[in-house]
């Protein structure tokens, strides 16, 4: 651990003079490169393993109780004959058919099959729920014991106030408004700028870490009665078991649309410089021209 | 360099191709594997000792007022036992049914719904949460499980005890589908865990567990043992049915239905 910072390179001089100067920075500190890769697997098997849960009654709802009876504001379900079933998703009024995806979708041998999500998603892939939550649990500690490593440090190493933290500059709108317009361009920082996370980033990154993930968890743990009992202003704070339970599925597509934006600009930046700077922690300076 | 580079996406190339096998192709043989499941399963233990350490001090499950009732509770596993001596005793009223309580005991003893009735009662109004994620609100009125253990005499070696049921869910003819469940005395002393024969101030329906059921408010809606017909103290239960310590448990879910 000690000898990648030993070995970081900072400027390295080319060995011909004409080029530009190939910069070299040490961005990603090992913590936050093993804590990302920690997050990469649980946060997709607590997705599908979440699914699989959510496949047991795929309805939502809001208020303090919510059953088949209740009106769902949400809910994958299936109509029409038993032999040619078809998929259904509705949504405070709306529905569309989903047929092949959500539903209804194929079975392991090919025919079709009436479950919310399909087997493709869930873990396991059959619909087994015991075997669901364990896995949802035991990636939920996970996740969590993670999280408290990488907040605890990032408090003590200064990773927060340091790089995540927005300045008086950041804020301003003229530079909130440039960013937009650059990304929407997706046109991208160079240089100094590029060493350093720009407002949207800072943006992204602190609602997850502030708002998404705690609430993930905290809704997830207000599902439980055993928490309910010991912690019971939980169910004060979300409105109950049953509007807990739907913001953390809504939870669980910020994450989802998270994941896909952040994916995305990985490639449109450069997905060999982007991966090789959070698994080796080295990141290539984009200059200008380059 | 250049080829150090190379092998770092090689690197990422094969770690991300590793990992897209694993989430999309069939994991069910990875993941599935019995060693993964025992290892995975260690988080279980983990979860119920951090909830017994927050329910140290046996905090009592949130109660609501009878204008929080749902509208519909929702009846689910057995809602009518195939068991012919459940059917004559239904059919008698309930009248001459008798609850037994053995096993790890001072004295044994028998219940009848009047016995039970004439002990004083708790009356709570409840969310019930049941595992596939649904919750419903219901009233309940019954004995404190308590008040029968001390009424019986709890052995020092007793630790669980288990609920065994008039209900057959798989219908099975060698009664391996009968239903039971079991607790442990931490939950068994809990003021709201209740043997409740009135729901929402009627008696107990059939579809929700007649003439008896288990109310342990701290846990999911499968540890609720309905149609209860005897409850047994033990010190274990891994010689009982599956050995899980109940019918769902020997069907993959949990013991601990806290969470």
């Amino acid at each position: 651990m000690t000898d990648i910072a030993a070995l970081d390179p900072g400027v390295i001089p080319t060995t011909s003079g004409q080029k530009p100067v190939r910069e070299v920075i040490y961005r990603h500190t090992v913590v936050v490169r093993i804590t990302h890769w920690i997050n990469v697997l649980a946060i997709s098997l607590l997705l599908m393993s979440g699914l699989q849960i959510f496949n047991a009654h795929p309805h939502l709802y809001f208020g303090q109780y919510g059953a088949d009876a209740d009106k769902a504001w949400f809910e994958l379900t299936a109509k029409g004959t038993a032999d040619k079933p078809q998929g259904v998703l509705r949504l405070a009024g709306l529905e569309l058919n989903t047929t092949g995806l959500l539903g209804v979708s194929k079975a392991a041998d090919g025919s079709p099959a009436i479950r919310a999500f399909p087997r493709w998603a869930t873990l396991p892939n059959d619909q087994d729920l015991g075997t669901g939550r364990r896995w949802h649990f035991f990636l939920a500690w996970t996740l969590v014991i993670n999280s408290l490593v990488y907040t605890a440090w990032g408090f003590l190493s200064g990773h927060f106030r340091k790089d995540l933290a927005p300045t008086r500059q950041d804020v301003r709108p003229r530079n909130v408004w440039r960013n937009i317009i650059d990304h929407v361009k997706l046109k991208h920082a160079t240089g100094e700028a590029a060493k350093r996370y720009n407002i949207l980033q800072k943006f992204a990154y602190l609602a997850m870490i502030v708002v998404v993930l705690p609430g993930v968890v905290l809704t997830g743990m207000t599902m439980s009665p055993g928490i309910d009992a010991a912690w019971p202003w939980l169910l004060d704070l979300f409105g109950g078991r049953p509007t807990a339970r739907s913001i953390h599925f809504i939870c669980a597509n910020l994450i989802v649309i998270f994941v896909i934006v952040h994916v995305v600009e990985v490639f449109l930046v450069g997905v060999v410089n982007e991966m090789r700077s959070m698994i080796t922690g080295r990141y290539v300076v984009p200059q200008e021209h380059a | 360099m250049s080829k150090l580079i190379v092998s770092r996406r090689g690197l990422i190339a094969t770690g991300s191709a590793g990992l897209g096998g694993l989430l999309l192709s069939g994991c069910d043989r990875v993941t599935g594997a019995p060693s993964i499941q025992h290892f995975i399963g260690h988080a279980q233990s983990l979860s119920l000792n951090a909830q017994r350490l927050l329910l140290r001090g046996q905090p009592l499950a949130r109660e609501f007022t009878a204008k929080d009732l749902s509208p519909v509770f929702k009846a689910n596993g057995s809602t009518m036992p195939d068991d012919d001596a459940y059917h004559a005793l239904m059919d008698g009223g309930f009248a001459d049914y008798k609850l037994k309580v053995d096993g790890l005991v001072g004295t044994p003893r028998e219940f009848s719904l009047a016995d039970l009735r004439a002990i004083p009662a708790r009356t709570q109004i409840t969310r019930h949460d049941c595992v596939e994620g649904w919750s419903a609100i219901g009233g309940w009125t019954g004995v404190q499980l308590s008040r029968i253990l001390l009424m019986v005499g709890v052995s020092p070696q007793a630790r669980y005890a288990v609920f065994h049921c008039a209900d057959d869910l798989e219908a099975s003819l060698d009664g391996s589908g009968r239903y039971y469940e079991s607790i442990d005395l931490f939950d068994a002393f809990h003021p709201q865990t209740l043997l409740a024969y009135a729901m929402n101030g009627a008696p107990l329906a059939v579809a929700h567990g007649a003439p008896l059921r288990l109310r342990v408010e701290r846990q999911l809606g499968y540890k609720h043992a309905k149609y209860v017909m005897r409850i047994e103290l033990t010190d274990r239960f891994d010689h009982m049915a599956g050995g899980k310590g109940g019918y769902w448990e020997d069907r993959g879910y949990e013991w601990y239905g806290g969470i």
